[in-house]
């Protein structure tokens, strides 16, 4: 990755192999030998997958516990989603590269992969970074290659620093008491059907712990991506931020081309210590599915947060424009005194797309605030949904919130939908919602190319500019990627 | 340079121009007046491209082109430029990005290089400056919160970036105070008043034209050009009204 020579034929190769996918740019798969667990969904698929990760027994018994309690559970239904069945015993839920010896830097891994992340469009920064240019900003890249963190790095620096930041199956193994004692306490195994079957088959995840008084010296980002056919995709994430500290984490998201649907269930659950900040940013890009919808991904994620802490905060940012059907709800549960929740969010659907999205606010604590932004932009035959519960517990003194939720319409066979729920049981709470529906305006769209922009050029202006006051939140590498995702998503939208 | 033969356009199915001929040549600055509901805007937007302005009838060459069957920013690559009546916000875009991006756009059309960001800076900062506009003022959201003389101003630091060969410019003296007036007018000079160039200039009052004098005056009425003649038919316009100019 040092030779000059060596990265331009990558990004030579990498480009004409994009260029190959007319449709979708990112579609293509590569050639990393699998090992499979066998098909299907039982207990023994449950065990094969926490005997491939060597987990103690604990990790096994949580993990059958929550496929015991699966079950029992149904599947949710009050979404504005049309959900066809999934038949949970037609897919495989485990697969990660062969067993490699582990490596100590990114350098070392299969150049495959890293061709992978080319086709991806990682950052300039980070492939900067990757490449071990002098002075390029510190972004710690963990990447998970299917199931499995490949190879983490700055580990070492932010060891330095006392931050850890590992998958989740190292985590286990070498943080026990840490992982044991807040994995589910923010999701618990039986919050929903989705969160329940993550609890027992979870694949692989990040584990990040910001230990008191510090500041984590680098964002932490990690890619995931589903690399495997017929591969349920099932992330956990447990995020853990001591008295205070802050530490920013990127997620980011695109899958290969697939005909069938595939399911992808995350869980991110996130602690927040008294006076502690996390700012999670994603960018979210799996396959959408064809034209026709076909293939595409059901992306059915709980994210959580919870502000334990007095004056902790917690910032959700997303930008969603990929999946068949994306079901999620990033959340905060504000109960430490003076706690404060955001939510930023921008979510594109086109063609036959389809989003139920938003956020809860629980206010528990007093002096709470909350802040949603939400921007929904719906084109092609896509059903855009956003649904969002302000809530203020009886004891929740001097609550404020503040809700913004605007819709942006391309053409007229789409559909833009707001849900707010708002329940308030305290007399002190100030509680502000404002929503606005809108059709893309002709005058600013000629108005734009009567400058010399063509028409899908003008297009992804009028979005980029209707949706910045959430990309603006993102850290600047990502919101420049969100800014090429939106008018990729939109092309042949209008017309 | 602009030839305009017998061209009829409708609007939401309504005649508005009825076979307007116009010919405006290379180095000159013609004057389009008339009344109110004459046509004037149209012509504009016929001109421009604008979706729901539909040629009927007639032809228009820009430079030899066929400009009726281009789409409106092959139009702007090809070098015309409509300064807006009403200019229109686009917010969260600030305006050094929507004009990088056209006017790169516009480079790439014609097969030219992309400006840098330094390079574009250094073009906005100084178009602005001679247009008195604060350069500050290129940061915020394309037209959002700016005056009616702040937009009018906007357009014309727009076309000193885009430097067009030909504009079509509609009462861009509208909502001016004296001094604006003044300040525009020396803009449409600098940039537009060059052999190689024209310009339509589409207005209700004599005022504009005390700073931009043109070669040629038209009326505009009911779809067509009822007169024409030189600068003096201006003065007459606004000493007599449309009415009585015309009879």
């Amino acid at each position: 990755m040092t030779d000059r020579a060596t990265d331009t034929v990558r990004n030579r190769e990498a480009h004409e192999a994009a260029e190959k996918l007319a449709d979708y740019e990112w579609g293509f798969v590569s050639n990393v030998e699998q090992e499979f667990a066998p098909k299907g969904l039982s207990e023994d698929t449950v065990r094969f997958i926490s005997a491939k990760k060597n987990e103690p027994e604990w990790m096994l018994d949580w993990r059958l516990k929550a496929y015991r309690a699966w079950l029992e559970m149904d599947e949710v239904s009050w979404a504005k989603l049309d959900i066809p069945p999934i038949d949970y015993q037609d897919a495989y839920y485990y697969a990660a590269p062969k067993q490699k010896p582990k490596l100590g830097s990114l350098d070392e891994v299969d150049p495959e992969i890293l061709r992978v992340y080319e086709k991806l469009g990682i950052p300039i920064e980070e492939q900067k970074v990757l490449a071990g240019v002098e002075g390029a900003r510190k972004v710690a890249v963990d990447a998970v290659f299917d199931s499995v963190s490949v190879a983490t790095t700055f580990r070492e620096e932010l060891k330095k620093a006392g931050v850890i930041f590992l998958s989740i199956s190292e985590a286990i193994r070498e943080y026990p008491e840490l992982v044991q004692k807040y994995l589910g306490s923010v999701v618990p195994q039986r919050d929903n059907y989705f969160a329940c079957l993550n609890s027992a088959v979870f694949s692989d995840g990040t584990f990040v712990y910001v230990p008191e008084g510090v500041r984590c010296p680098m964002e932490l980002s990690t890619y995931f991506r589903i690399n495997a056919e017929n591969t349920g995709q099932f992330e956990r994430t447990l995020i853990v931020a001591d008295k205070d500290s802050y530490v920013s984490y990127l997620e980011g998201c695109t899958a290969p081309m697939r005909d069938e649907n595939q399911l992808h269930a995350a869980v991110v659950e996130i602690f927040a210590h008294e006076d502690a900040e996390v700012k999670y940013s994603t960018v979210q890009n799996w396959y959408p599915g064809d034209a026709e919808g076909k293939g595409g991904i059901f992306n059915f994620v709980t994210k959580r947060a919870l502000c334990s802490g007095d004056r902790s905060k917690v910032s959700w940012t997303q930008v969603e424009t990929g999946s068949a059907i994306t079901w999620k709800y990033p959340s905060c549960i504000l109960k430490g005194d003076g706690s404060v929740g955001e939510f930023y969010s921008v979510a594109l659907t086109n063609n036959r797309q389809q989003a139920d999205t938003g956020t809860k606010m629980i206010h528990i604590g007093a002096n709470t605030r909350s802040t949603i932004v939400s921007k929904g932009i719906s084109a092609g035959r896509s059903n855009n949904t956003y649904r969002g519960l302000v809530r203020v517990l009886p004891r929740a003194e001097n609550v404020r919130n503040f809700t913004q939720c605007d819709s942006l319409l391309l053409g007229s066979d789409c559909g833009a939908h707001t849900v707010p729920y708002i329940e308030v049981k305290n007399p002190t709470a100030q509680i502000e919602h404002e929503a606005t529906t809108s059709k893309i305006s002709e005058d600013q769209l000629f108005y734009a190319m009567s400058r010399g922009l063509d028409q899908e050029a003008a297009v992804a202006l009028i979005v980029n500019g209707f949706a910045r006051e959430v990309l603006k939140q993102l850290p600047m590498e990502f919101a420049v990627e969100a800014q090429k995702l939106l008018g990729i998503s939109l092309e042949g939208s209008v017309g | 340079m602009l030839e305009i033969t017998d061209l009829h356009a409708t609007v939401a199915g309504k005649a508005i121009l009825n076979g307007l001929t116009l010919s405006v040549p290379a180095g000159e600055i013609h004057a389009i007046m008339g009344p109110n509901g004459a046509g004037k805007s149209t012509l504009g937007y016929v001109l421009a491209g604008r979706p729901g302005y539909e040629a009927t009838g007639g032809a228009v060459t820009f430079d030899g082109q066929d400009l009726l069957g281009m789409e409106p920013h092959e139009r702007a690559a090809a070098g015309l430029f409509l300064g807006f009546q009403y200019p229109v916000e686009i917010p969260g875009i600030s305006y050094l990005q929507f004009l990088r991006e056209s006017l790169n756009s516009q480079r790439r059309s014609r097969g030219e290089p992309d400006l840098s960001g330094g390079e574009f800076i250094k073009l906005a900062r100084s178009q602005a400056a001679l247009l008195g506009m604060h350069a500050e003022m290129l940061k915020r959201p394309v037209n959002v919160g700016f005056s009616g003389g702040e937009k009018k101003r906007a357009e014309m630091v727009q076309m000193g970036i885009m430097n067009p060969k030909f504009a079509v410019l509609d009462e861009t003296d509208s909502g001016l105070d004296i001094d604006a007036l003044r300040a525009v007018g020396a803009g449409i000079n600098r940039i537009m008043r060059a052999p190689e160039k024209g310009v339509l200039l589409i207005t209700h009052y004599q005022r504009l034209l005390d700073y931009v004098e043109p070669d040629r005056v038209h009326v505009l009425r009911n779809g067509r050009i009822e007169r024409s003649g030189g600068p003096e038919l201006a003065h007459e316009l606004e000493r007599e009204g449309y009415t009585e100019a015309a009879a």
